[in-house]
């Protein structure tokens, strides 16, 4: 059982307290009658399997109720960084490497 | 009664207290402080269960949890816990025990016909046998497998324990507690960390308990191991746990540890759970699992009587128990010998030393020499003879030329052998650390910590008291400067004695019999011999994975921790490959067998899943109400009068209702509470419908699709004022109604002003229906004028109920006029007795589910995820009116538009009439438009909802049918086993289709 930090509450707490939703930064696009049918399904369906760093979106259920993002290494499960919805997402080439020495 | 085989003295047993038990119903007696095993040993038992396969005579090979053959059945309180390992079986007075896999007994047991014809049970057997004919598979070949192969017999009844559950952190969690573990203990102790030390076995001290040739600090090893651990006990930061497997090490330094609690005990304190779980989230972990001894792999060595060497000097040493009186040692390794002498000193008749090296060290020589011990050296044991009992040995000289040359036969009845040490790596690779191979001493070690861990002593291969402790200490030392970030000075333990030896051997020994006709085993539990490795290699398999699973070895309890490096070996040695090439496979979770109960811990029974009951519960109860599941609902169905059967009773509430008027107990529809000055912006970006223009005093249908364009939910929503709404959802959407609510707010509309809060559990709603609806809640409703001008259909007001606050909604999901009260829950119980009573004054009926389904598909009402199935679009559904027309964005309104959603021949919502008015369809049935359809024909689409609607007298339907809308008064069929049912398309709404009797 993983090991989540909520960036809201400042706790650590058991990943029974969370639940995942995937992909993070995935917005959805702000004119949706404007968008095409190509982009509209990958909005909706087409996400990355990354193996290796990874940004996914978090949210507290049982605590705060609040989204939260996280990036995690997939092979390791060790998370990089956890950080609020709506900052921007961090550089991903960087935190591996940080992770890495 | 005596005890042909303990000792006169020594050993760790209470001698005083004599303790009796039974075996196979034969009495017999050992003392406090032994095993079922060692009190089995002391009794002169070997032979103690049957093998899996072949149905061998198998003794008791170990003195550990890794135990593959001496797997009994424990009786308790009338029921049977199968498998348990009579090594960690604590005797207790009056323990009944009994052996497995044998029929009629374990002297006589016919299944033993499958040793003799082995020839037809190669390896990867069960692949090519049964393979055809297919239908033969479940009549016969399962059934015979089963019942010839097999373990113990699963209980009979359910389980009468109950088990516990503890959380636990700590800095640094220690497991095991031989000298590693001990030393690596006390130091994180006396930083002050917080420390957790387990400990499998009764006692804790491991292998310091079976040493009697050392001493530490100038003490005994045991008397040391007493000290050490009455001062970590007197310490306020450390938990010691005995009796406590750390069986699962998984992610994020979160190791699962079982506690059993009571299963030693002869009568238990029956407040006790039998096992606990300890789920512990350690800072650092240590982990001290030491390293077991490896069979080797002769001929025949599997008779009872033969046991790995150091279990034969831990039954002496620490239970008083001699393994024979003439005993051969088989070893190519030095600490074996160490065994021979402990037992020479005892009295025990050691036949012979034979070592497979040509020149053992001169110092074991010299003290087998004093002690007038045979040494057979460069010798090798070929095979053994006596059935139930190992009668003799049988020895081959090792040749230069690589063969054996016969060096006759040597008698014992008991055999020690030693392949050398494996470290216990499991715990090590469950945290997800790679194994590396270590030529020089022939076994794989831990490599790079992946987690916040580090082997130590014998785990990582390690061996020598002294060394041991040092690294223990050293492991604990950096385990809390790691955690905690503090040191402590501490005086390591001075120890003499106890030397790592050297020596060892792998996989298949040489022997000069007939190769075709003998048995070497390599996984005992699962019966695997070195042939059968071998001949998985000539029959394709490569990778040790695959020699696994054809073969099952390391596929037992033990998963391959006594087998794998001699399977490893000898597969490596046919495919003519480096051991390092051949690759290993990974140790699991558990390492041990663990019980089911002790996962499950407390959640079963009643306290399975959490049981949701409205306020009429009781009432209902009362009442003779048949209840359903509806999730972890408990929804009333019908209300039975008078003995009616559900037909009955629900005919009987519908005609009430749309007659008269009935009552329903509405509380499980999700409610969501939408507050702010962004309310209303929100639910028009949430809901299919408009809400900007929505009054307050007003209700609307909102309908709820994904991004995708389906359709999720549903539920009439309420306008209470400028900035409030009042929203219901299905009675099992409402969670993901809610989350998706969030989800949106939170991450793509930030910007709104808009709070949500679940409400689904602080109100008690009662619906009342049908034409006297109005007369029923008028007595004891204020606030509010009922008329239908005043109050018109889809009106929301808020009002009293009996002086209560209450939510009047008048709104409708039978067709008729309707009324949905909601009070606060406290009230709920009063607000149904009330209207139960008063509906009687009306001739009205209390109703329930199936009426409610009944009467809503009457009027062609979708239920979300009844009638749709997350493919259904609003069109589908017949439901545009329900879309906001002039809504730029909605969820799902880009969806909707999306060339597979607008294409032809979607599947659409209508209604179906058997041609037979009395014929029922069955929901689910598929729709064809061939009267009888060949094989493989995609069905038209499928019936969703099918009632008996007493308002026509006749059955109606509801289906998804393809281009169905277009289809109305054609004849499509039912395929059924019986003969295909001919429907005709009708539209959805089969009783007031103006609607007329909602407005009155
Ligand atoms: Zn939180």
């Amino acid at each position: 059982m993983l090991l989540v930090y909520c960036p809201h509450c400042d706790v650590e707490r058991a990943e029974t307290e969370f639940s995942c939703r995937g992909q993070a930064h995935i917005a959805r696009p702000s004119d949706p009658s404007q968008t095409s049918d190509e982009d509209w399904v990958n909005y909706l369906y087409v996400r990355a399997n990354t193996k290796g760093v990874y940004a996914e979106r978090w949210r507290h259920i049982h605590g705060c109720g609040r989204f939260f993002n996280a990036v995690r290494d997939t092979v390791s499960d060790k998370f990089l960084k956890f950080y609020k919805a709506g900052e921007s997402m961090p550089d991903l080439e960087a935190l591996a490497k940080e992770a890495g020495k | 009664m005596s005890q042909p085989f303990r000792t006169e003295k020594g050993g760790r047993i209470e001698r005083a207290e004599q303790l009796t038990f039974t075996f196979d119903g034969e009495e017999m007696h050992g003392h406090k402080g032994d095993t079922l095993a060692s009190a089995l040993l002391a009794n002169g038992v070997h032979l103690v269960g049957r093998s899996f396969k072949y149905h061998r005579p198998r003794g008791i090979l170990t003195a550990g949890s890794e135990e593959p053959n001496a797997l009994v059945g424990i009786y308790r309180n009338g029921d049977q816990t199968p498998n348990m390992r009579a090594t960690q079986v604590e005797l207790y007075q009056g323990l009944e025990a009994t052996s497995q896999n044998r029929f009629p007994s374990l002297g006589f047991d016919i299944g033993a016909v499958n040793d003799r014809l082995s020839m037809f049970f190669p390896a990867g057997f069960y692949y090519k046998t049964f393979m055809w004919p297919k239908s033969f598979w479940d009549k016969v070949y399962e059934p015979v497998i089963r019942s010839a192969a097999g373990l113990g017999k699963p209980p009979k009844n359910p389980d009468h324990d109950f088990y516990g559950n503890m959380y636990a952190h700590c800095d640094v969690l220690v497991a095991g507690s031989g000298p590693a573990g001990l030393a690596a203990a006390l130091a994180a102790a006396e930083t002050g960390a917080k420390v957790i030390l387990c400990d499998e076995q009764a006692e804790f001290g491991g292998s310091l308990l079976s040493e009697v040739n050392a001493s530490v600090d100038g003490k005994s090893p045991t008397e040391w191991t007493g000290e050490a651990i009455a001062k970590l006990d007197a310490m306020d930061n450390v938990t010691l746990l005995t009796r406590t497997t750390a069986f699962g090490y998984f992610a994020h330094n979160y190791v699962a540890l079982v506690e059993r609690v009571t299963e030693h005990l002869s009568s238990p304190d029956p407040k006790l759970p039998r096992e606990r779980l300890w789920q512990v989230r350690a800072k650092e972990v240590v982990i001290a699992s030491g390293a077991i001894e490896r069979p080797m792999v002769f001929p025949e060595n599997d008779r009872p009587g033969i046991l790995l060497a150091e279990a034969g000097r831990t039954y002496l040493n620490r239970y008083g128990v001699k393994v024979g009186h003439k005993v051969v040692v088989a070893t190519a390794c030095d600490t074996a010998w160490q065994a021979a002498f402990d037992l020479a000193d005892h009295g025990v008749e050691v036949a012979a030393i034979v070592d497979m090296r040509e020149t053992p060290p001169e110092s074991l020589l010299s003290i087998a020499k004093a002690r007038g011990i045979r040494v057979e050296a460069g010798c090798v044991v070929t095979g053994t003879l006596g059935r139930k009992r190992v009668k003799s040995a049988l020895i081959g000289r090792l040749m230069t030329s690589g063969k054996v040359a016969s060096g006759g036969q040597i008698d014992c009845d008991a055999l020690l052998m030693s392949g050398g040490w494996t470290p216990t790596v499991s715990l090590y690779s469950q945290s997800r650390g790679k194994v590396v191979w270590n030529a020089d001493m022939g076994a794989y070690v831990p490599g790079k910590s992946v987690q916040k861990e580090r082997s130590t002593g014998g785990a990582k291969g390690l061996y020598g008291l002294q060394a041991t402790l040092e690294d223990g200490y050293a492991a604990g030392e950096e385990a809390a400067k790691a955690a905690i970030g503090k040191s402590a000075k501490i005086t390591h333990a001075a120890s003499s004695g106890g030397e790592a030896g050297e020596g060892g051997t792998l996989g298949a020994l040489p022997h000069d019999r007939n190769a075709a006709k003998v048995k070497a085993f390599v996984d005992y539990q699962n019966d695997v011999t070195a042939k059968d490795v071998k001949l998985a290699v000539r029959e394709g398999m490569q990778s040790i994975e695959h020699i696994k699973r054809y073969t099952t070895t390391g596929m037992a309890t033990d998963q391959g921790r006594l087998s794998n490096m001699n399977a490893l070996q000898i597969a490596s040695g046919a495919l003519e490959k480096p051991v390092t090439d051949v690759g290993l496979t990974t140790f699991r979770q558990p390492y041990t067998p663990t019980t089911f109960g002790v996962f499950a811990g407390v959640a079963r029974g009643d306290f399975f899943d959490p049981v949701r009951k409205t306020p009429s519960h009781d009432w209902v109860v009362k009442h003779g109400g048949v209840f359903e599941d509806v999730g972890q609902w408990k929804r009333t169905w019908y209300f039975p009068k008078n003995g009616e059967d559900m037909h009955a009773a629900v005919a009987r509430e519908c005609k009430t209702v749309r007659d008269n008027v009935g009552l329903f107990d509405a509380s499980t529809l999700g409610k969501i509470e939408v507050v702010g000055p962004d309310a209303a912006e929100f639910l028009e970006r949430m809901y299919t419908n408009p809400w900007k223009k929505l009054a307050p005093g007003r209700c609307r249908y909102g309908l709820l699709l994904n991004d995708a364009g389906f359709i999720t939910d549903d539920g009439v929503i309420g306008r209470l004022a400028e900035d409030r709404f009042h929203v219901t959802t299905t009675t099992g959407g409402a969670p993901n109604v809610f989350a998706t609510m969030e989800d949106y707010l939170q991450t793509e509309w930030p910007d709104l002003d808009v709070w949500i809060t679940s409400t689904t559990e602080q109100y008690a709603v009662a619906a009342v229906q049908g034409p006297k609806a109005r007369e029923v809640i008028a007595p004891f409703i204020e606030g509010i004028d009922l008329s239908n001008e005043a109050f018109p259909h889809m009106s929301v007001k808020e009002a009293t109920f009996c002086g209560v606050p209450c939510r009047l909604f008048r709104i409708s999901f039978t067709g008729e006029l309707g009324f949905e009260i909601n009070v606060s829950r406290q009230h709920g119980k009063m607000m149904w007795e009330t209207l139960a009573k008063e509906i009687e004054k009306h001739n009205g009926t209390t109703y329930g589910t199936e009426t409610m389904h009944v009467l809503r598909a009457e009027k062609g009402y979708i239920i979300v995820g009844q009638d749709t199935d997350g493919t259904v679009t609003p069109q589908d559904a017949g439901m545009t009116w329900a879309i906001g027309k002039k809504k730029l964005d909605f969820v799902g309104k880009r969806g909707l538009d999306r060339p597979d959603l607008v294409a032809e021949n979607r599947k659409q919502f209508v209604g179906l009439f058997t041609k037979d008015p009395q014929v029922k369809l069955e929901e689910g049935a598929q729709v064809t438009s061939a009267e009888n359809p060949s094989t493989g024909t995609p069905a038209e689409g499928h019936v969703t909802s099918s009632y008996f609607s007493p308002a026509l007298g006749r059955n109606i339907a509801l289906a998804i049918v393809k281009n169905g809308h277009a289809l109305d008064g054609k004849t499509l069929y039912v395929p059924m086993p019986d003969g295909s049912i001919p429907v005709e398309i009708t539209g959805p709404v089969f009783y007031d289709k103006q609607g007329a009797r909602i407005n009155v």
